[in-house]
């Protein structure tokens, strides 16, 4: 996805640098060139049919009625780029329509439904080796969009499916914009998700499309925009309603459909400049102050503390997107290509970026299914325990053509669920991202019940019980007598080893673990655990279930905490160590927050509740010994819950929690001071922000690193997207394994022998990374 | 249980006969069909002993249902003449039209039922209102149905249900819909304070709730929604769509829909549109006894019209859409022995209906294709086997979006789930009285309407089997065979 016109860039760049050397260029050219006489004798017979472009294999060319329709069509693809060899035509065909006399009007469009351009390929960016290169790729994306805006033909783009980064921006350059309103049509710039910015034009020309607040928005934040609300502000001239089948099936209807609309408009703007609308008094008085440098630069004030705010300051690209605009509004258009340019090869060397490429290859693939096809298809889920997980859960899966059973053993419980799945669908339909009918649809496929009737119809049963080993084993015992032989168990557990749970089952191969994250509405990660036991059929399934709820999927192995809860308790026996040393919760907080995390390490604690942390250090501590920690944690945790400090959800925990009362504002809890007191450590050195992020970072980075070693998880892809999907791990730095590569794996090696020497052997580097050290090698090639 | 049971038993077997019947009645009446039957086994069979089997079949089915008469009011464009009448007014009238018109007695119908839209909610069962309105007997239940524009179409397909099975041996069916006036509603905010108010005892509470009250919204009405409920839509806007996916051009639309206003014109002309029966209004200088939205346009004036419902690339206008209209109408169904007993000479046999429905978004208006087929298929006929067609016109482009899908190899196979398609119609049997689209489409009672045209056209024409079939909002569909009593 993302901005596509740079691959083109690229090529067009290239092209015209060989044009005049390669000899196939050359005999393209002057293919082009000479046409005229050749092809008007051609068109003459066979009715507008140019035989030099017959070769084309991304694009189609027709024409009617004097407008050349150009359809994008890239081969072997689903969806269309804006690839290098889509552009090696698209340029030549472009020049050759503007000096075709016979061709009026020209209307860009895309022969697959579902995708206009969906933006750049992202490989080719990745291969630009320098700076230089990417300031090339920009200008030149630049040039090709002025060339479209400048042309004297009235271009139409008429747009069906996602037009996003330079497919956008191609969009943006034409004279008239017509989208079809299909759920798939989706227009943005997601370029800042990748740590860039839209770099052919794309700051410039929505700056001047939309209001200052407007263009902000859909730049600085990347999201796609529908296309009624395109059209509502002012993005697409007009919407073209997607028709039903017919006398042909509806996709390849609405494509001619969608032409034939196109094409009348192209015709009317070929006699007919597109009429400006008037502005209201309204609209004229906005401008008139919008136009205004105070309140512009009020606006881009407010739009840099939100940035700050939001970031910490870690991202460059919505600062560099800020920045370019400014330079534009300032100085004019010029000046802003310029600083576009400059900005998009800036941030394109910027570790940042790297590492969200990488993020967004690592979700592609995670969002892909590696393991296969089940025996079954799952339709029918049965889940266990409405809870807050169990109802979200519940919540991924009815409107992805599951039948969901949800279960408990109150009817008070179950009407708390259905409440928290009702209100969540209802904020869809207000955010008109579903139509009333389709809520009542949607939930049509949820019964909610406190007897296990039906059961013996699951395909797969999701237990969302609380976490205790002998509940969920005899949840299990009783649903074996009930549920079919291919039914698969699945267990919602962050740390209880499965196949403790799978114990004294019937089929224990039968038995996964499914660790969902909290919302799970809104958290993207999956950590499906496989047992030694689980079948490869069952992972199929349950993979399978899970990419379609819309989750990225990661399959790790069944070690105490399995992977994301490991890595947050080694981080969090440091924090508690800290804290133990004395250090204010406000400070951890602070520092983990800097160096990028959503939510500090110490909230974190009030978040899951001590009182579940409690669970897992003493099952972890078990299994890890002093390597996770020392005595003292477990029994810190039991003090903590016996005095009913069970975080957030009890209102205490480290801090207090009152209504009203947000983020920084709230107190420490003097009960937690007290208590701590009693477990108190000498510090060692004087505690810094560095010190904090460092000795916390350095066991998350370690601890993920040996779960790759001990095969917990299975590559260093999966290690990232786990830890940036289920942790909030900072995506900017691409995860941990992203990171150490980044950052050097031998630096952090020495920063852990070093610690290790002033704290103890819980520092100790693991061998992987010893020896990777050694070899001076990388996770990611 | 039992009694049902030996009902459905007799419904299948009645089915049975029927088919049979009308498959021999098919190969022997007409020339092409015995063609188009080769294929099927068994009707050859029947038909070497059919004209000896003709009489004994309809005998044997004991419960026959014969349409005697219908008529309507004139149809009148909402906010003319009808405007200061309420519904019921033009369903009584309908009901005494009726009386008049089949010389009953008006103690003689065992039930009525009528279809309506939108309902006026003082009359929401505006069947009974109307009868207890005509001065029938206060003996005599009547109910409403509404099921969009099939609505008095599932009122006679009731009767005649009642009629088969032995309930009942003469019913009225009717439809009214009244579009001069419809009920508009305080918001939901507002209702619900108002009812609060009704729910309150001391002053202060109420002096609270009225303070609520003063918010502009509260005060914005809300009219009946024009929209589809379950998709949002406009029914035009599907309509657009729907001749967009067919290819139908906005000239054929405009074509078809002079078509119809001409042959309306010609029918009123010539006096076919005797189901008609003219209406004083209190305090109206003249009976009205004409409908008064035919109006003959040119293609130039036509093609001047902006687009009504897709701006700006839709094809349908005004010009080729139904109005909204007042009107009701109503017919009286009896047993074939209930009207030999009165000497009441029926028009029709109605003899098998379907309903049936389909994706309320992309197919809203394709019900009569999906009914169409359906009824032949049952019937074991086709297309060549009926003499008359009527067809409920809801817009040009439904109506010639329907019939390129019955002549569409590609909608059978994919939709229909035929081998092939079901066929062209030939317009020199289609609507060639008019239709909704020149005559007017009052929702609840244009149902009879078809009904009656389609047995008055056999009667006219001399032929034997009329099909009608129409569209509906919330993607459903009917069609009706009939034939000529004789």
């Amino acid at each position: 996805m993302a901005s596509a016109i740079f691959t083109s860039l690229i090529c067009r760049q290239q092209r015209l640098l060989t044009l005049t050397r390669s000899p196939v260029a050359i005999q393209l050219y002057t293919r082009l060139a000479s046409t005229s006489v050749q092809q008007q004798q051609q068109q003459q017979q066979s009715q507008n049919k140019p035989t030099d472009l017959q070769q084309l294999k991304n694009l189609k060319v027709e024409y009617q009625d004097g407008i050349a329709v150009v359809l994008f069509n890239q081969e072997n693809s689903k969806v269309n780029t804006l690839s290098r060899g889509m552009m090696d035509e698209f340029v030549p065909l472009f020049n050759h329509l503007q000096n075709d006399d016979k061709v009026k009007g020209i209307v860009v469009m895309s022969a697959k439904p579902g995708s206009f351009i969906a933006g750049a390929d992202i490989n080719m960016l990745e291969s630009a080796k320098n700076r230089d290169e990417l300031y090339k790729i920009s200008r030149h994306g630049q040039d090709v969009m002025n060339q479209i805006e400048q042309s004297k033909k009235p271009i139409v783009a008429a747009i069906f499916g996602s037009c996003l980064g330079g497919g956008f921006e191609v969009a943006l350059a034409c004279h008239y914009r017509i989208a079809m309103n299909d759920k798939r049509t989706g227009f943005g710039v997601p370029e800042v998700k990748l740590g860039l910015l839209p770099g052919a034009g794309g700051t410039q020309r929505l700056v001047q499309k939309l209001s200052l607040p407007d263009a902000l928005d859909v730049i600085l934040t990347g999201k796609e925009i529908k296309a009624k609300k395109a059209k509502s502000m002012g993005l697409v001239d007009a919407i073209v309603e997607p028709i039903g089948p017919g006398l042909h099936p509806a996709e390849e209807k609405n494509i001619n459909y969608l032409r034939s609309v196109a094409v009348q408009k192209a015709k009317e703007l070929t006699v007919q400049k597109p009429a400006k609308k008037e502005p209201g008094l309204i609209e004229n008085i906005k401008s008139k102050i919008m136009s205004s440098s105070y309140v512009q630069n009020y606006i881009l004030q407010q739009a840099q503390k939100k940035v700050m705010s939001q970031t910490q300051g870690l991202y460059p690209a919505p600062l560099k997107i800020l920045d370019v605009i400014k330079q534009t509004l300032e100085s004019g258009s010029k000046v802003g290509y310029n600083a576009e340019a400059d900005g998009f090869a800036d941030l394109g060397m910027t570790t940042e970026s790297k590492a969200l490429i990488g993020l967004f290859h690592g979700r592609t693939e995670c969002k892909k299914n590696k393991y296969g096809k089940p025996e079954k298809e799952v339709k029918n889920i049965g889940i266990v325990g409405a809870g807050l997980m169990g109802a979200g859960i519940a919540h991924v899966s009815i409107d992805k053509g599951f039948n969901v059973i949800l279960r408990d053993t109150t009817s008070k419980a179950l009407s708390r669920g259905y409440s928290q799945i009702s209100k969540g669908y209802e904020g869809y339909v207000k955010r008109k991202r579903l139509t009333n009918a389709e809520y009542d649809n949607v939930l049509s496929n949820l019964q909610c019940q406190s007897t296990f009737d039906n059961f013996e119809k699951c395909d797969m049963i999701i237990e969302a019980v609380f976490e205790d080993l002998k509940l969920k084993q005899n949840v299990l015992a009783e649903l074996e007598q009930r549920i079919p032989e291919h039914c698969v168990f699945a267990s919602n557990t962050s740390a209880l080893p499965i196949h403790q749970i799978a114990a004294n089952s019937r089929r224990p191969q039968k038995v996964i673990g499914m660790h969902y994250f909290s919302p799970v509405d809104k958290m993207e990660l999956l950590e499906i655990v496989r047992a030694k036991q689980t079948s490869d059929d069952t992972v199929r399934s349950a993979v399978s279930v899970g990419l379609k709820q819309g989750k990225v999927v990661i399959v790790v192995g069944d070690g105490p905490g399995f992977y994301t809860t490991r890595l947050i308790m080694f981080a969090g026996s440091e924090v508690f160590d800290l804290l133990q040393e004395g250090v204010s919760p406000k400070d951890i907080d602070k520092a983990t927050k800097n160096f990028g995390f959503p939510v500090g390490s110490a909230t974190l604690f009030d978040e899951i509740g001590i009182d579940v942390a409690a669970h897992i250090a003493r099952d972890m501590h078990a299994a890890f010994g002093e390597r996770l920690t020392d005595q003292s944690m477990p029994q810190l945790f039991q003090e903590l819950v016996a005095n009913n400090l069970h975080g957030r959800k009890s209102g205490q925990g480290l801090y207090i929690y009152q209504k009203g009362v947000k983020g920084g504002a709230r107190e420490i809890n003097p009960k937690f001071t007290e208590i701590i007191k009693n477990y108190s450590k000498e510090p060692k050195e004087k505690v810094t922000m560095e010190n904090i992020q460092w000795r916390t970072g350095l066991r998350f980075l370690n601890e993920a690193a040996r779960c790759l070693e001990e095969k917990i998880i299975t590559s260093p892809t999966d290690g990232d997207i786990g830890a940036v999907f289920g942790l909030g791990f900072p995506p900017m730095k691409g995860g941990p394994f992203r990171f150490i590569d980044t950052y050097g794996v031998s630096k952090i090696v020495d920063l852990m022998n070093n610690y290790r020497s002033k704290y103890g052997d819980r520092f100790t580097p693991t061998q992987l990374l010893v020896d990777m050290a050694k070899e001076n090698k990388k996770f990611y090639s | 249980m039992a009694f049902r049971y030996s009902f459905q038993q007799s419904l299948i077997r009645l089915r049975h006969n029927n088919a049979h019947f009308l498959r021999s009645l098919a190969t022997n009446t007409t020339k092409s069909s015995t063609t188009q039957n080769q294929g099927q086994t068994g009707s050859q069979q029947t038909s070497s002993t059919s004209s000896s089997n003709k009489t004994k079949s309809i005998k044997g089915l004991g419960r026959d249902v014969v349409f005697i008469d219908g008529v309507r009011t004139p149809f009148l464009q909402s906010f003319t003449s009808y405007k200061d009448l309420m519904g019921y007014h033009l369903a009584r009238h309908a009901l005494l039209g009726l009386v008049k018109r089949t010389n009953i007695d008006k103690s003689l119908p065992e039930y009525c039922i009528m279809g309506t839209v939108i309902q006026e909610v003082k009359t929401s069962n505006i069947a009974r209102e109307a009868l207890l309105s005509a001065g029938f007997p206060d003996k005599i239940p009547a109910h409403t149905v509404t099921m969009a524009c099939i609505s008095s179409n599932a009122a006679i397909a009731s009767a005649a249900n009642n009629i088969a099975t032995g309930q009942n041996d003469a019913v009225i069916a009717g439809g009214v819909d009244f579009m001069s006036d419809v009920p508009i509603r305080y918001p939901r905010s507002m209702r619900k304070l108002l009812l609060n108010l009704n729910r309150t005892k001391s002053t202060p509470q109420r002096l609270g709730l009225i303070t609520k009250m003063l918010s502009l919204k509260n005060f914005v009405p809300e009219a009946p929604a024009i929209a589809e409920f379950s998709t949002g839509e406009i029914m035009g806007q599907s309509a657009d769509r729907l001749a967009a996916a067919f290819d139908v051009s906005r000239q054929e639309q405009d074509e078809y829909a002079q078509r119809s206003h001409k042959l309306a014109q010609e029918a009123t002309e010539k006096g076919y549109l005797d189901d008609i029966v003219p209406m004083h209004i209190p305090g109206a200088a003249d009976v009205v006894s004409r409908d008064n939205g035919i109006r003959i346009s040119t293609l130039e004036q036509m093609s001047k019209l902006k687009p009504a419902f897709i701006k700006p690339h839709g094809t349908i206008t005004a010009a080729s859409s139904s109005f909204i209209t007042d009107g009701a109408s109503a017919s009286l169904i009896t047993s074939v022995d209930k009207a030999k007993e009165l000497g009441l000479k029926p028009k029709a046999y109605l003899r098998r209906y379907v309903f049936t429905s389909q994706d309320p978004k992309d197919q809203l208006l394709l019900g009569p294709t999906y009914a169409t087929a359906k009824l032949l298929d049952q019937c074991g006929l086709t297309l060549n086997d009926i003499d008359v067609f009527e067809f409920h016109e809801a817009f040009a482009g439904q109506i010639l979006a329907n019939l390129k899908a019955l002549d569409s190899d590609y909608f059978a196979k994919t939709y229909l789930n035929r081998s092939s398609k079901v066929g062209e119609i030939p317009l020199d049997k289609f609507n060639k009285w008019g239709g909704s689209l020149s005559i007017g489409h009052p929702f609840g009672a244009t149902g009879v309407r078809l009904v009656t045209t389609a047995a008055n056209r056999l009667i006219r024409e001399d032929k034997r089997l009329a099909l009608l079939a129409a569209c509906a909002a919330g993607g459903q569909g009917h069609a009706m065979l009939i034939e000529r009593y004789q």
